[in-house]
């Protein structure tokens, strides 16, 4: 594992190892807070925080911790920072953490940053964990963004607040509603299983 | 009444997998047989039900008069964590056959976002005691509706013909939505 080149324990994030489309983690965010851009953005921005000073965090302290209660004291050290966030959001942008209400605080419950401390930065240096950390956080920016652009152009027929469908489109509210964002998702990745099939044949 | 409102909407409208999104990953990791879908939403309920109480007792007595809610997070997700192990060592001892039912979902409920919702929601929707407590029960119980149904959906659709590129995940989030649709038509019931 440490063999690999560093630029490859970046980009996995993004496609190969892309936490939400390939490893199926951190769901509950994803459904919960995509049925707008700028949420989805806020999100990706807290999480990303979260990840990459917890990964820092962890990867520095790793030969501290007895391996009995690693799992609690990383539980420990991301709600630290997801408090942070929390507080952070609340305090200069308050729409907008009113708008994702509990779902900031629940980036505590987040698999994929309980996951990469488990599977990653417990293992190896910090400077790669950093690099892993940053990987990570982009894939899930870009699931992030990909889902909340798709539901709320066809919901609303805007993005990030700005009209891109003429007055002709009759929005399909059930794409800012919850099923919208099963269904969305759904179809994702059956789209990216058949991508990367067709990738995997042209080889 | 106002009880009976929070139960019924915690169970069927405000159903916490299919409008809040939590509990996800059990949902979609655990609903492939219907014995081991019931089993997990039993576990989750029992859970939910004692970290609903556990919370607000924490959350009111100990955080609010001091003014320490930006505590919140890191003491909700601790006693969640601690709870789980209690009930699990208590369970182990008490009743081994509830035990062996459970199994290995016990500890998986710490990272189950249900649970944490349920602490966080419960906390910003002010519920006193006796809401909070009906919230849990009437949560835990949405949960096991959910994820039963969804179970049984699956192992029918074992033998139906899906495209290749939807088969899992694809499948199953594409089922969920449609469930959510259907769970929409519960919620003209309560204003």
């Amino acid at each position: 594992m440490a063999s690999k080149p560093l630029s490859q324990e970046f980009t996995k994030g993004l496609w190969g190892e892309n936490p939400i489309f390939r490893q199926l983690l951190g769901m509950c965010p994803t459904l919960a807070v995509t049925n707008a851009v700028i949420n989805g953005i806020a999100m990706s921005l807290a999480t990303s925080f979260v990840l990459i000073f917890s990964s820092l965090v962890v990867a520095s302290i790793k030969k501290l911790i007895p391996s009995q209660v690693r799992i609690a004291s990383y539980i420990v050290v991301i709600a630290s920072f997801v408090t942070m966030a929390d507080r952070f959001l609340a305090a200069f942008f308050p729409p907008i953490s009113k708008n994702l209400g509990p779902y900031i605080p629940l980036i505590v419950v987040n698999c994929i940053i309980l996951g990469r401390q488990e599977a990653f930065s417990s293992k190896n240096s910090v400077g790669r964990s950093l690099i892993d950390a940053f990987g990570m956080s982009l894939g899930f920016t870009l699931a992030l963004l990909v889902l909340s652009s798709i539901r709320e152009i066809l919901g609303t027929g805007t993005w990030l607040g700005h009209q891109v469908l003429g007055s002709w489109f009759e929005p399909w509210i059930i794409m800012i509603l919850p099923p919208g964002a099963f269904l969305t998702l759904g179809i994702l990745l059956g789209i990216i299983i058949l991508i990367d099939q067709k990738l995997q044949r042209s080889k | 009444m106002e009880l009976l409102a929070i139960f019924i909407s915690a169970i069927l409208i405000n159903n916490f997998v299919l409008h809040y999104f939590l509990g996800i990953c059990p949902f979609l990791g655990v609903s492939k047989k219907i014995d081991s879908a019931v089993s997990m939403g039993l576990a989750v309920t029992f859970v939910m039900t004692i970290t609903a109480i556990v919370s607000w007792i924490i959350n009111h007595w100990i955080l609010l008069p001091f003014n320490l809610e930006y505590l919140q997070i890191v003491s909700f997700i601790l006693i969640i964590a601690s709870l789980v192990q209690l009930v699990e060592m208590f369970i182990r001892k008490s009743s081994p056959p509830l035990y062996q039912a459970l199994g290995i979902y016990l500890p998986l409920i710490t990272t189950n976002c249900a649970i944490m919702g349920l602490a966080l929601l419960a906390a910003l929707k002010n519920y006193n005691f006796v809401e909070t407590v009906i919230f849990g029960v009437g949560s835990g119980v949405g949960f096991t509706l959910a994820i039963v149904l969804m179970a049984g959906i699956r192992e029918q659709l074992d033998l139906a013909d899906v495209p290749e590129p939807l088969k899992g995940a694809g499948i199953a989030l594409i089922v969920a939505g449609i469930m959510a649709l259907g769970f929409f038509g519960f919620s003209g019931m309560i204003k």
